[in-house]
């Protein structure tokens, strides 16, 4: 186990390993999503009250998960950096700011593309839409602050301090929120209540795995070119480079 | 000579009993604290800009939206914290720009007294003469907006709980932010997303009171606020400030 971990950390091998792991990903990437749009814009079923418009739901639903979810990993790779000073984490951290940005990004778009001819109006100051909106501030805050320090390591840790103060604010800001005003649909995805039907939520299921599996791809191969640039004075890379 | 320096090692500094050792750090808050605040009052012109400003903000909005009264007494809860949160947010900066500039902030960090203890005096002692004038002058401000007469002593409870939230959290921002030379507008892209649950609780309790409805509720959340605020923050701004001295 401690062998396996200690691999992922050291750039080289991490270098070896995603370049193995990345055609597989990129291939279930691929299947799964023209699974989950030929499921979800051809074979569901249109919604009773919504109609046709209900199948944004199949990119909307995906990246407001996948905006939290890269949250909480960056959140977590800083942590990791702060606290064991593993420098693989930081470019984890480093290159899902703005994959995340884009998700949140995406997520308010298509929310309110949806809002337009389900609630009338492009934006309404929900609650969820807005602390979407926030989360964005966010990653927007945790890049602005990346950017502005020159030195590498000072940047790292600063902004991570800045991540994990935001990971425990999320929670508070999303139940502020709530408490302020709400007019967004529950939840799509529950597991005690039953309010989806199993022909549209099949292709939603695979959307999602083929957005995390997105998420993967995109992100090892932003690190592979942050591994290059940090490592550029390394010998593996003016090897690789030189021979080839 | 090894007998000479054992006695030494043994009673060191380090090995004194946790009784003094905490009355020793108490004694540095104190000290810490006072010394800010002679610091700040020797600079007696500065002390007034953040009430300035948020007297200031406070007039733009009858300004900008016209003086119908009701209006105005609509909008009164939010631009009187709104206008409270920018004030405290702008004079942040100083609560370690100029031990940053003149170096006293490190000799701050190697004392050898805890440092999120000192970052809480430094804090506190921002929070006496910034944040407590704003909370004196609000009731004067909701007058000018028309607020109505039940709804003083919740604004005065909510900013009493909720700007030292402010200035606890905003210190976080501030020590992440110290070393850059244009840290003011990335402060802001900062800290206001953080700033967003005092807001909603704070505004919220004002508006229920001018509504004649109860506010316990959001005076409770924005204790539980400010209560986190304190344990948490100067831990995280005592981390952020070590990193920003490297």
């Amino acid at each position: 186990m401690h062998r396996f971990i200690s691999q992922w950390a050291s750039p080289r091998h991490f270098y070896r390993l995603s370049g193995k792991l990345l055609p597989w990903l990129s291939a279930l990437t691929i299947i799964c999503m023209l699974v989950g749009l030929v499921g979800g814009l051809y074979f569901a079923p249109p919604d009773y009250q919504q109609g046709n418009v209900f199948r944004i739901i199949y990119i909307h639903v995906p990246s407001a998960l996948l905006s939290m979810m890269v949250y909480v990993v960056m959140a977590g790779a800083a942590a990791v950096n702060l606290i064991w000073k593993i420098k693989m984490a930081d470019v984890v951290a480093r290159c899902s700011a703005p994959l995340g940005a884009a998700f949140t990004f995406l997520a308010l778009v298509t929310g309110s593309i949806w809002g337009k001819p389900t609630w009338g109006t492009y934006w309404v100051w929900d609650a969820r839409l807005t602390s979407e909106l926030i989360l964005l501030f966010l990653y927007l805050g945790y890049m602005g602050l990346r950017a502005a320090i020159e030195t590498p390591e000072t940047a790292a840790r600063a902004s991570g301090i800045l991540a994990l103060v935001g990971v425990v604010n999320i929670p508070i800001i999303h139940y502020s929120v709530d408490w302020w005003n709400t007019l967004h649909q529950g939840t799509t995805i529950s597991f005690t209540t039953d309010n989806i039907s199993t022909s549209m939520l099949v292709p939603l299921l695979f959307m999602i795995v083929a957005f995390m599996s997105y998420y993967a791809v995109v992100l090892m191969l932003r690190m592979r070119c942050e591994i290059l640039d940090r490592e550029r004075k390394s010998r593996w890379v003016v090897q690789m480079v030189e021979g080839g | 000579m090894s007998s000479q320096d054992a006695p030494v090692t043994a009673a060191g500094p380090r090995r004194r009993r946790p009784a003094a050792a905490r009355s020793d750090a108490l004694r540095a808050f104190a000290g810490l604290l006072r010394r800010d605040l002679v610091l700040a009052f020797r600079r007696r012109s500065e002390l007034a800009n953040p009430v300035l400003f948020f007297v200031m903000v406070e007039t733009l909005f009858p300004l900008a939206l016209g003086a119908d009264n009701d209006l105005l007494r609509a909008v009164a809860p939010g631009a009187v914290w709104v206008g409270a949160l920018l004030a405290s947010m702008l004079s942040l900066e100083g609560i370690f720009r100029s031990d940053f500039d003149d170096g006293s902030l490190e000799q701050i960090a190697l004392s050898p007294h805890p440092m999120p203890i000192l970052v809480g005096a430094k804090v506190l002692a921002h929070w006496l003469v910034t944040g407590l004038p704003l909370i004196l002058v609000a009731p004067l401000l909701g007058l000018l907006l028309n607020l109505p007469q039940s709804a003083f002593a919740a604004l005065v409870l909510s900013l009493l709980l909720g700007t030292p939230v402010l200035s606890l959290v905003g210190a976080i921002g501030v020590a992440l932010t110290v070393g850059l030379r244009h840290g003011g507008m990335l402060l802001s892209l900062l800290l206001l997303p953080l700033y967003v649950p005092v807001l909603i609780f704070g505004a919220g309790s004002v508006e229920s009171a001018a509504q004649g409805l109860p506010v316990v509720a959001q005076l409770y959340f924005l204790g539980a606020l400010c209560t986190g605020a304190v344990v948490l923050a100067p831990f995280a701004a005592a981390a952020a400030l070590r990193i920003s001295l490297e």
